[in-house]
C-alpha cells in the first residue's frame, strides 16, 4: 500500500528480504514506515526475524545469511545500495543500534568516556568535552570521575544506559533499538522505558523498538507490527491493534500475556512456530490457527488495509474474533491447608575467596499441602539460593527446613530417600537441565529407579504416561534434547520432576527463558497437574503476571529479606510494603482491553470480592 | 507398545550413531589414512620379503634392484623394516595414551567435581609435573628404572597425564553446574554415578581433540627416546629407532630415513584429522 512521503519521513524499508546461505528466506517482504519522533514496537517470538530485521534497517546482515532484496531509505539516504565500507560509515551518524546485552556488548577494557567519544570521533561531529552532554542526557552522573569507569563498574540499567548514549551520540534521526531491557530487572526496566520515552518527547529521533514482549511495547510503543515465521502479519496504531487484533496470531499473543491486575487461566496457543527451514506454505501460522480454512495453506496471505495504518496479513481477518480473557480465578482463600514444608530463620550465604554474600537471612515460611506459594523478587533477592536449599543443593548457615514436621538434613546426599522423593526442582533453563546425550525415555525413568526403587522395565514402562501427563506424544520418548524446542524440554524436565511423584515442586523460573505463548501454555499445564495430583508447588519468579496466573500466597524478597507476606489479592491489590507497590508500578501491562465482557468492570468486581473477604 | 517403540528407536539410533563416519571431509581423510598406516604395521610382518634382523646386503644400498627401499646401516633391508616397524609405535604410543588418560580422567574429573581442597591440593600436585620438561623426565626415569622400553611408556603416560587432568578439571567443572547434574545430585546419586552418567558423556567430544593430540605426543616421545637410544634396543625394526640408526647415511640412501620418518609423520596428521572431525571442530567441507 502507499503511503505518502511526507518530510517527516525518517524510515521507509521497502519488501526486505534477507535469505540463509541454503536460499530459505528468514525474513520476507518486510516494509516498515516511521516518522519523526514516533516509536515503532516491532514484536515477534524467538525465531520470528526481529532481530534480522533490526540488522537489516543498518544494511546489515548476520555471517551466513544476505540480504538479497529491498530498500532501505533513512532520511532520504538509500541504504541498500551503498557498498559496506559507506554502510559503516552511516551507523551511529544515520541510523545506530542498541544491543539487548549491554554487559556483553560494552568492551570491558574501554572506559566509557572512551567508549562514547569512540563513536563521536568516528563521524567527526563532536568534541570531547560532549561526552558529558551525552551521559547527562541518559541520566547518568554527568562527572569526570564517573566518565572514567570501566563497564564492569557499572549497574546493569547503567550499562544499558551507556549504550543508549552511544546510541544517541551523534543524534542520528533514527534509532533500532533491540531488546534493551530484556535482561534487566522489573524496576530498572521500567526506568530505562520511562528513559526512552523522555528521550523521545526531546529528541525527537524515531525509534524501532524491537521486544518479544508485548507488553512493554504497548507501554512505548506508538504503533505496532507483529512478526510471525519472517513476515509481518499485522500492523497499526498501537491502541487500535491491541483493542481488537485482527490477526489471530496477535489475538493469541495478547491473550497469552498474564495481568496481574486481573489473575486469569492464560489461554495458550496450540502448536509451536516452524524453524526457518521447514515453514509450511502459504499461510506460516495456518497450522496452529482455530480459523483455518483450506485457502490458508494454497498460497501465502497479502498484507490487507483495514483502516488508515491498520494492516493484517490474514485472508479471514473479518472473522477474528475479539479477545477473550481467560476465566478469572477464584481467589476466594480456601481454608488453609496444614503445612507440608515449614521453614524457619533460614540464612544462606555465597562465599567467594573472603567476601560472604547473604542470599537469604532470617527468611521463614510455610508451605501448605496443595498450595503454590510464589517467592518474588528482583535478581539476587536471594529467591533461587533458598529453593537450592530446599533441595538440598546449597548449605545453609542457620535455621531449619522440616518437611512434615522432620527437620531435613542440608545435603540431599543426607537425606532419606522418601525426603529426597517429596522435593523435586524444576530447574530455570530448559537448555541446560536436560542432559544433552541422554534421550528423553532414558531422562526420565532415572528418577523412577533411584527414588522409588523400580527395576529399569518398570520405570521405562511409565514414560508413555509421564509424557501424557505433561502433554507430549509418545514419540518424544526417543529423541534428544537437542530435537525438542524450549517448550517441549521444560515439559520433559517438569515430567522428570513427576516421575519421582513428589509432594512438592519447586519451579524455578521455568518460563522466563520461555516465549510468552510458551509460556501460558506450561503455566496451565502446572495448573493442570497441581488439581491432578495434589503438588505443592514453590514457584519462583520475578514476574507478577506469572504469580497472578498460578500462586494462591505470596512472599515478596528483597536483598535476601522478607518484606512482605499474604494471599495473591493482599499482595496484588492491596500491598502494604513500599518494595512491593514499586514492583507493582514498574510491571509492564497491557492497556486494559476494551472488550464485549468488559474488563473495567471484571476487575472492580475483583476489588469488591476481595473488599467482601 | 508406547516404550517398545521407543526401545526400538532407541537401538536402531545408538548403532546408527556407533557407524556414523565422521562428519567432515578432513575427519573422513584422516580415517581413510589411518587404516592405511594401521594395515600396513599389522598386516606388514606377513608382507616382508627378508627377516628385519639379517643382513641381506652392503650397507646404506641405494633403492632399487632386490631391496625396493635400499638397505640400512647394518645392511639390513629398510622396506623389511618398515613393514615390522609399525606395530611398536602403535602399541607403545597407544598405551602410553590409555594410561596417561586414565590417569588424566580420575584426576580431573575428581578435582573438577569435588571442588574445594581435593581440589585443590590434586591439581598443585599436577602443576608439579606440569613444570618438568617431557623429555628430561623421560629420561630421568628410564636411566634410573633400566633401559627398557616399559619405563619409556610409563613415564610418557606419566608425564602427559597432568596436562589430561587440567582440560578435563576445566571440562568438569563447567558441566558441574548445569541443571542435570544438580538434578542427579538433588536425587542422591553418588559422585562415581554422576561423574559417569552426566559429566562424562558430555565432556567427551572436546576430549576427543586432545586425544590425538596426546597419540601424537606419545608417538613423537618414544621416538624421540628410542631415537636417543634409550627405550627400544636394537635391532628391533621400530619408525623411531630406524630414523635414529640411519640417520648417518641419510645422503647415501635417503629412503632409510624419510620413509620411517614419513609414515610417524602421516600416523600423527591422520589421527588428529580424525579426533578433530570426531570432536566437531573445523568444517572443512
Amino acid at each position: 500500500m502507499a503511503m505518502t512521503a511526507s518530510p517527516d519521513r525518517v524510515l521507509d524499508a521497502e519488501a526486505l528480504r534477507v535469505e540463509l546461505a541454503s536460499g530459505f528466506p528468514v525474513i520476507d517482504e518486510v516494509s516498515l514506515q516511521l516518522s519523526r519522533g514516533e516509536i515503532l514496537g516491532l514484536v515477534g517470538e524467538s525465531g520470528s526475524g526481529k532481530t534480522t530485521t533490526a540488522l537489516a534497517l543498518l544494511g546489515y546482515s548476520r555471517p551466513g545469511s544476505v540480504i538479497t532484496g529491498g530498500q532501505v531509505t533513512i532520511a532520504g539516504q538509500s541504504v541498500l545500495d551503498l557498498p559496506d565500507a559507506a554502510r559503516r560509515r552511516l551507523r551511529g551518524r544515520l541510523v545506530s543500534y542498541v544491543p539487548q546485552h549491554a554487559g556483553q556488548a560494552l568492551n570491558p577494557s574501554l572506559r566509557i568516556s572512551a567508549a562514547i567519544s569512540d563513536v563521536m570521533r568516528q563521524h567527526e561531529t563532536r568534541s570531547r568535552a560532549d561526552v558529558m552532554a551525552v551521559l547527562a542526557a541518559v541520566d547518568l552522573p554527568a562527572s569526570q570521575a564517573f566518565a572514567r569507569r570501566l563497564p564492569h563498574q557499572l549497574s546493569g540499567g547503567q550499562q544499558q544506559r551507556v549504550t543508549i548514549a552511544m546510541a544517541l551520540s551523534c543524534e542520528p534521526p533514527l534509532i533500532v533499538m533491540d531488546e534493551p531491557t530484556t535482561g534487566l530487572d522489573v524496576i530498572t526496566q521500567a526506568s530505562v522505558l520511562e528513559e526512552i520515552r523522555r528521550l523521545r518527547e526531546q529528541i525527537g529521533a524515531a525509534l524501532v523498538y524491537v521486544s518479544h514482549d508485548l507488553a512493554v511495547i504497548s507501554e512505548l510503543a506508538d504503533r505496532i507490527a507483529v512478526m510471525y515465521a519472517g513476515r509481518i502479519v499485522e500492523e497499526g496504531p498501537a491502541a487500535t491493534l491491541l483493542a481488537r487484533p485482527r490477526h489471530p496470531y496477535t489475538r493469541g499473543l495478547v491473550q497469552s500475556i498474564p495481568d496481574h491486575r486481573r489473575p486469569t487461566r492464560q489461554v495458550a496457543m496450540p502448536g509451536i512456530a516452524a524453524g526457518v527451514e521447514d515453514r509450511p506454505a502459504g499461510c506460516a501460522f495456518a497450522p496452529r490457527c482455530i480459523q483455518q480454512t483450506p485457502v490458508c495453506s494454497e498460497a501465502m496471505p497479502a498484507l490487507i488495509t483495514l483502516t488508515a495504518g491498520h494492516q493484517v496479513r490474514c485472508v479471514h481477518a473479518d472473522e477474528t474474533p475479539p479477545v477473550t480473557l481467560g476465566e478469572e480465578r477464584d481467589l476466594r482463600a480456601a481454608a488453609r491447608p496444614s503445612p507440608v514444608l515449614e521453614v524457619t530463620g533460614l540464612r544462606a550465604t555465597h562465599r567467594s575467596g573472603s567476601e560472604t554474600v547473604v542470599a537469604a537471612d532470617d527468611v521463614s515460611f510455610e508451605l501448605g499441602g496443595g498450595e503454590c506459594l510464589a517467592l518474588v523478587g528482583e535478581s539476587g533477592s536471594g529467591k533461587t539460593t533458598i529453593a537450592r536449599c530446599l533441595a538440598g543443593l546449597h548449605r545453609p548457615d542457620r535455621g531449619v527446613i522440616s518437611l512434615h514436621g522432620d527437620p531435613l538434613p542440608d545435603r540431599a546426599r543426607k537425606r532419606s530417600l522418601a525426603q529426597r522423593r517429596a522435593i523435586q526442582y524444576v530447574f530455570q533453563n530448559p537448555y541446560e537441565s536436560l542432559n544433552p546425550r541422554r534421550q528423553v525415555s532414558d531422562e526420565l525413568a532415572r528418577p523412577a529407579q533411584v527414588l522409588r526403587g523400580l527395576s529399569a522395565s518398570a520405570a521405562r514402562a511409565e514414560v508413555g504416561a509421564l509424557l501424557d501427563r505433561v502433554r507430549l506424544p509418545a514419540r518424544a520418548a526417543g529423541r534428544y534434547p537437542s530435537q525438542l524446542s524450549g517448550g517441549e524440554r521444560q515439559r520433559v524436565a517438569i515430567a522428570r520432576a513427576l516421575a519421582a511423584e513428589p509432594e512438592i515442586l519447586i519451579c524455578d523460573e521455568i518460563t522466563s527463558s520461555l516465549d510468552v505463548s510458551v509460556q501460558a501454555a506450561i503455566l496451565g499445564l502446572l495448573a493442570d497437574l497441581r488439581a491432578e495430583l495434589g503438588l505443592s508447588v514453590l514457584l519462583i519468579t520475578h514476574d507478577l503476571g506469572v504469580v497472578s496466573v498460578t500462586a494462591d500466597r505470596v512472599l515478596v524478597l528483597q536483598q535476601g529479606t522478607m518484606r512482605e507476606t499474604g494471599s495473591i489479592t493482599q499482595i496484588l491489590h492491596t500491598p502494604a510494603h513500599p518494595y512491593t507497590r514499586q514492583l507493582i508500578a514498574a510491571a509492564p501491562v497491557l492497556p486494559v482491553p476494551v472488550t464485549e465482557s468488559g474488563d473495567g468492570q471484571g476487575k472492580r468486581r475483583a476489588i469488591s470480592k476481595e473488599a467482601a473477604l | 507398545m508406547i516404550t517398545g517403540v521407543a526401545e526400538d528407536l532407541d537401538i536402531k539410533q545408538r548403532a546408527k550413531r556407533r557407524l556414523a563416519l565422521p562428519p567432515t571431509l578432513a575427519g573422513k581423510i584422516g580415517l581413510i589414512m589411518l587404516a592405511a598406516v594401521v594395515l600396513l604395521a599389522l598386516a606388514g610382518p606377513e608382507l616382508a620379503p627378508y627377516s628385519p634382523r639379517l643382513t641381506v646386503g652392503a650397507p646404506y644400498a641405494p633403492s632399487g634392484g632386490h631391496f625396493l627401499l635400499g638397505t640400512d646401516v647394518l645392511g639390513r633391508d629398510v622396506l623389511s623394516r618398515v613393514l615390522f616397524g609399525g606395530r611398536t609405535v602403535l602399541i607403545y604410543a597407544g598405551l602410553a595414551t590409555i594410561l596417561a588418560y586414565l590417569a588424566g580422567l580420575a584426576f580431573g574429573l575428581f578435582a573438577g567435581y569435588l571442588r574445594g581442597w581435593p581440589d585443590q591440593a590434586l591439581m598443585r600436585s599436577v602443576d608439579v609435573l606440569l613444570s618438568f620438561p617431557a623429555l628430561v623426565f623421560i629420561l630421568l626415569v628410564s636411566t634410573a628404572a633400566g633401559q627398557g622400553i616399559i619405563p619409556v611408556m610409563v613415564a610418557t603416560a606419566i608425564i602427559q597425564a597432568p596436562a589430561i587432568a587440567r582440560i578435563v578439571r576445566t571440562a568438569t567443572l563447567e558441566q558441574s553446574v548445569r541443571g542435570f547434574v544438580e538434578a542427579a545430585v538433588a536425587r542422591g546419586e553418588s559422585a562415581i554415578s554422576v561423574l559417569r552418567r552426566e559429566i562424562l558423556p558430555n565432556i567427551a567430544r572436546p576430549l576427543s581433540a586432545d586425544v590425538g593430540l596426546r597419540f601424537t605426543w606419545s608417538v613423537l616421545l618414544i621416538a624421540s627416546v628410542n631415537f636417543l637410544g634409550l627405550g627400544l634396543q636394537p635391532p628391533a625394526a621400530d619408525w623411531g629407532l630406524m630414523v635414529s640408526e640411519n640417520w648417518g647415511g641419510i645422503g647415501a640412501n635417503p629412503a632409510a630415513v624419510l620413509v620411517p620418518a614419513a609414515l610417524l609423520g602421516l600416523l600423527c596428521v591422520a589421527i588428529n584429522l580424525l579426533s578433530d572431525s570426531l570432536a566437531g571442530g573445523r568444517q572443512w567441507q
